[in-house]
């Protein structure tokens, strides 16, 4: 079943800086949705949602201020949908504890590497709030968890021992796990039914 | 929960593309790439141009100098070992190391092995020259490729034969017919399932950087547009007149390897590139990229 149908005209940009952004686009064109890479701000006109991709958050950031993407960025989430997965959680997070440049999008406090070093990385099967068709693997690489949420917040996913890996918050959504590393798309429509609703609206 | 597996390796490496990964020999060094937006260092005790320099046989570096770098950044931190050498391997993935370079910049300790690296946690990076040797790493657990170019040299020459090379081949087996891939598996000396993989996705069925001779924007971005997935700069950055702006430069070339007007602007400034050796000049036993088969 699909939660959202692709629609050809929906134009949705991925943050192509660093990281799997290939992956992401990878998904979105699989769902049949124009898919655009987004390196300078320029590129951010027209676009109906964002995508920040995972990879390394230090990276990004840095990137990211040196093109002046971040003040473009904060302005085109006013109207639009924004996801980030991993990297692209902690970018867009209020506090990740350091110096760290983010979007300060979502009302959060970050740990990045919470689960430790690579060798730590893990598959986990995780019931999301909101997402039909029951578990989805997760695939966690290095990957960081929310240690604190905003009265704005929802958190919708724990994993057992209370570790919050994904939450939403009005229009931006955040995932510590990579769903654009597996086939299965849900969290893909599940966004592109968020970027539905705000064109409607 | 599951960990160790191929997605979780593969997908580590997924991560690096579109960066740049940086040898660095202190945890001064590792600050210095950090904060010009590498995505991830090479903990090495001699980068290659000394390892050439100096002679000998190069080893594993010392794990206490590994940890020093690794408490000092929090972006991943990869170290060698050499060819067949599965107990520094050991020894790498005990410390905690975010990925294992099996590296020909060492001097090889079996001529006939490469590490059984389906066995460890860790994931591991290889080197190769084209397609075959490519797939045959693969086939023993590499999770991530580079290709080889002949490292401490400041010469892109062999790299942009080997990136050649490889994705000429990707793009020949792509055009295959099925009932051709057997013959051309075998003359690669690749296993079948992997020569099919590559066929059907028309590209490296894992993450591909290039390495061995990258040491200016340009040449990053060169590699890029030949079409790699990131690039390894070894001796390029810290045997170079300003190692801070060079790295930020490559680390944007990297992003915006399509885009001359940036290109030409990351490219002003740098201060003295590495002085390099011609690899033409270069007597073939000391080339590093004829290690490992």
């Amino acid at each position: 079943m699909l939660i959202a149908d692709g629609d050809p005209s929906m134009k949705i940009g991925v943050l192509a800086l660093q990281g799997d952004f290939e992956e992401h686009c990878g998904c979105l064109t699989r769902l049949e949705v124009d898919a655009r890479e987004v390196r300078l701000p320029s590129q951010l006109d027209n676009l109906d949602g964002l995508i920040l991709p995972g990879g390394e958050s230090t990276s990004i950031g840095k990137l990211a201020t040196d093109y002046d993407l971040v003040e473009p960025i904060q302005k085109f989430a006013k109207s639009a949908p924004v996801w980030g997965t991993c990297g692209g959680l902690v970018f867009l997070a209020t506090d990740v504890g350091g110096d760290q440049p983010t979007l300060g999008l979502i009302d959060m406090v970050v740990e990045r590497n919470a689960f430790g070093r690579q060798v730590d990385s893990f598959e986990e099967d995780l019931e999301i709030t909101g997402l039909p068709g029951g578990l989805f693997r997760g695939i966690f690489i290095r990957a960081p968890k929310v240690v604190k949420v905003g009265q704005s917040v929802s958190i919708i996913c724990e994993l057992k021992g209370g570790s919050i890996v994904a939450v939403r918050s009005g229009r931006f959504l955040a995932t510590s796990f990579h769903p654009e590393l597996t086939t299965d798309t849900r969290v893909h429509e599940y966004f592109l039914a968020m970027v539905e609703k705000a064109l409607r609206s | 929960m599951e960990k160790g597996t191929e997605t979780l390796k593969r997908g580590h490496a997924q991560m690096l593309k579109g960066g740049v990964i940086m040898d660095v020999v202190t945890p001064e060094h590792a600050r210095i790439a950090e904060d010009a937006g590498a995505c991830a260092v090479m903990a090495l005790e001699r980068v290659p141009a000394d390892i050439r320099a100096h002679g000998g046989v190069a080893r594993m570096s010392d794990p206490g100098l590994i940890l020093q770098i690794m408490e000092s950044v929090t972006i991943p931190v990869m170290a060698k070992c050499r060819i067949g050498h599965f107990v520094e391997a050991q020894i790498l993935e005990a410390i905690g190391v975010d990925y294992i370079d099996e590296s020909e910049v060492l001097t090889p300790a079996d001529e006939q092995n490469h590490i059984e690296k389906t066995k460890f946690n860790v994931p591991f990076v290889c080197g190769c020259r084209n397609l075959g040797e490519a797939l045959r790493r693969i086939a023993e657990g590499a999770a991530m490729i580079r290709t080889k170019g002949e490292a401490g040299t400041g010469d892109v020459v062999e790299a942009v034969r080997h990136a050649r090379s490889v994705i000429g081949e990707i793009r020949r087996v792509s055009a295959m017919r099925e009932d051709e891939l057997a013959s051309y598996a075998k003359e690669i000396g690749a296993p079948l399932e992997l020569v099919i993989e590559t066929s059907q996705k028309g590209r490296m069925p894992v993450v591909n950087f290039a390495a061995g001779g990258v040491a200016t924007p340009a040449d990053a971005a060169l590699m890029m547009q030949l079409g790699v997935d990131g690039v390894f700069v070894g001796s390029g950055i810290f045997k170079s007149g300003n190692p801070s702006a060079r790295a930020k430069a490559i680390v944007k070339a990297v992003t915006h390897f399509n885009d001359p007007k940036i290109l030409a602007e990351v490219s002003q400034g740098l201060g003295e590139a590495m002085v390099g050796i011609g690899v033409s000049q270069l007597p073939e036993k000391e080339r590093l990229a004829d290690r490992g088969w």
